[in-house]
């Protein structure tokens, strides 16, 4: 009886972990993915997914089970037996939930930490690294923006700092109801926000009035923007296409139509982009 | 020690103050039973007022356009229901309603610690709910910036609803406070000599837990709201970013409060399903020791982990971390609860009605919410989501498919203490059948809505959303129907209700022991001494005739 308890017990929840994982991995419940951290974040998304299919099919079986199962036969006005409790049971319904908690809460610091967001986000040897590989690569005026910028000593208050290499910085304006998009490399304003296809872009983000946050669900980031105290935002876009720029925070009655597109373009179109919004053109 | 009771304390106070029959529930009376038993049918109207909001929400969230009401119209209502269900319904029902009616009786006294500021504590909550709606016929316009008032949205809506929204807060807050503060008292210092604490009831755990966290940390939110009113009113600058003002203090402020609140709704709620459960499956609360770790583990944990509402907000990367880790460590404590619950069920003879079945609905909705919350604990995974449908998916998983469910479960379980008369079970079936489908209806798809890209406290959406968003809605309206069945079984019972006896489900806690309804002082002799409230099966063969009504003398 033992014996046959035990390989029940076995069989039930090598079952369950298979299904758990079945649907963790092949249920997609997510829009498409279009920037670095969307990779990340999507296998982080499907490990969660997987146990949390396990726990609660686990739990919704054995419910059922016992309701049917020891379910009062009529008639019977006797009480069930006296258990009490049983500490080894305790101690093992303790121990693997904090063993389950603590792989997920590792394996999501990871997860963090390959999306950058663990980097400092003070003004740190990276972002001076960073900075001036920009120097070096685009056109003085942008430069000089940069460099002001930088000596304005500026405290960041939160978001995810840049990763080093070729950096595409875009200053991000939130207001009532709108995002403006301002590119220093070119002094392009726009009211949505281009982006060419594997380049990163760091967002630095102020608001004019109340809280708002930037949000793109297919690439998975959001940070908001909050009036006095700048934050920043940095992704890499890996799919070409138009995808929604959404205000998340609410910021009054129009909150939500406070929306806008990005456009991750192919390298060429982005740089045709530039040039059609280049202030030469548009200012005359 | 003596047993303190209020005829000791305030021999002249009980009679003369008592008007006679239903007349006394509209009274300043100092009956334990009759304040739980206001707390709870004052909640109950606020549910209606605030589920009509919840209707006046969906149906704008039928369509993808801002088509049913003004969209600042629409910000009041958000604001108002979600501050009417957690203050007004949910916070004083689970806490004032049960924990004033049974708190006495677990203990083994005739009243509470202080039945004077028990009174006051209630009958500040109808002026100030009344006044928190009438904001919107009297002031102009109630608050819309959200049942969390984040400045500077709340420093630049029309100020006569904010403040007003502030007030009713402070008075609702100071209500819990004054709560508190007299369940602590009882079950510390007024229990019946020879009453050991750990052979108190579960429910008198959860309420001495869920009480600390309410005296630790809601004058946090009243001192942060005062602070806010000086804003508004005295324009001084402490959330005002144009004058140096730091709007993210604010966040951590509200939020020491407002995740605390959270367990503040839910805790009392494992302590009634502790009760609940072993009645119905005749077994004894499995592990009644690792419960009572388990609750105090949850009140240690519920306040140090309030910044993962803050994690896109203005939080260093150590701050997102911290937060990670305590949250998902919740996920320990609160599992063993629901381990032990499944193992109280597990071999007994489980009788399947009403209360059992919102009991066990409570255990699969809570899964289901405390499931996503792990998930939203986890810093990567919510900078996705946050202010998302995902989180109004969780959190409705979390107070009203957990708390609320628990709330009937109670209803029909006490129904027959506080009345003599059992609920109709037929009714009371459809009741729980209707609520299940309509909730599960309701917010399950919200999860996808959510991670699809549709962000809370919209008016308007894309209109690829529709299909789900009117599912949503369908199940919003199974929910108000299923309103009807409960409402017509306390109508019908008071009719034609079957008398229920004073004990009719052979419980061993100590609020069965007496008559249904009990006498003013709950015991007409001494009060019994229950040192174990969960002793089924100890005393084979049982039946009616092994539990006896009345103590020795």
């Amino acid at each position: 009886m033992q014996i046959r308890t035990a390989v029940t017990t076995a069989l039930a929840a090598t079952a369950l972990i298979a299904t758990g994982m079945l649907v963790g991995t092949q249920v997609n419940l997510l829009p498409v993915d279009a920037s670095s951290n969307a990779a990340a974040y999507d296998s982080l998304f499907k490990v969660l997914f997987s146990i949390g299919t396990m726990l609660f099919a686990g739990i919704l079986i054995v419910l059922v089970y016992s309701l049917v199962r020891f379910r009062r036969r009529a008639g019977d006005g006797a009480d069930g037996p006296p258990t009490e409790g049983n500490l080894p049971l305790e101690i093992v319904w303790t121990a693997i939930p904090a063993v389950v908690v603590l792989f997920i809460g590792i394996y999501s610091y990871d997860i963090y930490e390959r999306m950058g967001g663990m980097a400092p986000l003070d003004h740190d040897a990276m972002h001076h690294q960073a900075s001036a590989m920009i120097e070096a690569s685009v056109q003085p005026a942008a430069s000089q923006a940069i460099g002001e910028d930088q000596t304005s000593g500026e405290r960041v208050w939160g978001g995810i700092r840049p990763i080093d290499g070729d950096v595409l910085p875009v200053d991000v304006t939130a207001m009532q109801f709108a995002f403006i998009f301002h590119y220093p490399e070119g002094e392009i304003t726009s009211g949505e926000l281009h982006v060419p296809l594997g380049r990163p872009v760091e967002l630095r983000m102020k608001a004019l009035d109340v809280i708002h946050a930037f949000w793109v669900p297919q690439f998975r980031l959001k940070q908001d923007v909050i009036p006095g105290q700048p934050t920043v935002l940095t992704f890499t876009p890996t799919r070409a296409g138009t995808y929604p720029v959404i205000c998340a925070e609410l910021c009054g009655p129009y909150h939500g139509g406070m929306r806008t597109s990005v456009v991750v373009h192919e390298p060429d179109d982005y740089l045709a982009w530039v040039q059609a919004n280049s202030p030469a053109i548009t200012n005359t | 020690m003596t047993v303190a009771t209020p005829r000791d304390l305030e021999p002249q106070l009980q009679e003369p103050l008592q008007p006679a029959g239903w007349l006394r529930y509209f009274s300043f009376s100092l009956d334990h039973k009759v304040i739980g038993l206001q707390y709870l049918v004052c909640g109950f109207f606020f549910y209606l007022v605030g589920g009509l909001l919840a209707g006046a929400i969906r149906t704008e969230l039928a369509t993808p356009l801002s088509d049913f009401m003004p969209r600042d119209t629409y910000n009041e209502v958000l604001t108002l229901h979600g501050t009417v269900m957690i203050f007004l319904w949910i916070v004083p029902v689970v806490n004032g309603a049960f924990g004033n009616y049974l708190i006495p009786f677990y203990v083994g006294a005739r009243d509470m610690a202080f039945p004077r500021l028990n009174a006051v504590a209630f009958w500040m909550i109808p002026p100030a709910g009344l006044l928190l709606i009438s904001s919107y016929f009297l002031a102009g316009a109630a608050a819309q910036s959200g049942w969390t008032a984040y400045p500077p949205l709340s420093l630049t809506t029309p100020a006569a609803g904010q403040i007003v929204w502030i007030l009713s807060v402070l008075l609702l807050g100071g209500s819990s406070i004054f709560g508190a503060v007299n369940f602590i008292a009882t079950v510390l210092k007024l229990r019946r000599p020879g009453l050991k604490l750990m052979q108190l009831p579960m429910y008198c755990w959860a309420m001495l837990g869920t009480s600390l966290l309410v005296v630790l940390s809601t004058p946090v939110l009243a001192g942060v709201l005062i602070l806010l009113s000086f804003d508004i009113i005295a324009h001084t600058g402490f959330f005002n970013p144009a004058l140096g003002g730091n709007v993210v203090v604010y966040q951590h402020l509200f939020w020491f409060y407002s995740h605390p609140a959270v367990y503040i709704m839910v805790l009392p709620a494992f302590g009634l399903v502790s009760e609940i459960l072993p009645v119905h499956s005749r077994k004894p609360l499995f592990g009644y020791t690792t419960m009572v770790y388990s609750i105090m583990a949850i009140v240690f944990l519920g306040l140090i982990v309030w910044a993962h509402h803050m994690f896109t907000s203005g939080t260093p990367p150590w701050m997102r971390l911290f937060f990670t880790i305590a949250t998902s460590f919740i996920a320990v404590p609160t599992g063993i609860k629901f381990f032990n619950w499944l193992a109280t069920l597990w071999g007994g003879k489980i009788a399947l009605n009403s209360a059992m079945l919102f009991s066990c609905g409570f255990i699969l909705n809570f899964v289901f919410g405390g499931i996503t919350g792990i998930t939203l604990a986890q810093v990567p995974f919510d900078i996705h989501v946050h202010d998302t449908y995902y989180v109004v998916g969780h959190f409705h998983y979390i107070v009203y498919g957990g708390t609320v469910f628990v709330i009937f479960a109670s209803l029909y379980h006490w129904y027959p203490k506080f009345t003599g008369h059992l609920l109709n079970e037929d009714l009371g079936r459809l009741h729980f059948v209707l609520t299940f489908i309509g909730f599960n209806l309701c917010f399950l798809p919200q999860h996808w809505l959510g991670l699809n890209g549709m962000p809370r406290r919209v008016a308007e959406y894309d209109p690829t959303f529709s299909t789900l968003n009117q599912v949503s809605s369908v199940g919003a309206l199974i929910m108000a129907i299923s309103t009807l069945p409960l409402l017509i079984n306390v109508v019908v019972t008071a009719l034609y209700g079957t008398p229920a006896g004073d004990n009719p489900w052979n419980a061993l806690t100590p609020e069965w022991l007496t008559t249904s309804p009990p006498p003013v002082e709950n015991w007409s002799g001494e009060a019994p001494l229950v040192t174990e409230p969960y002793g089924y099966g100890q005393h084979q063969p049982a039946g009616p005739s092994s539990h006896p009504l009345t103590p020795a003398a």
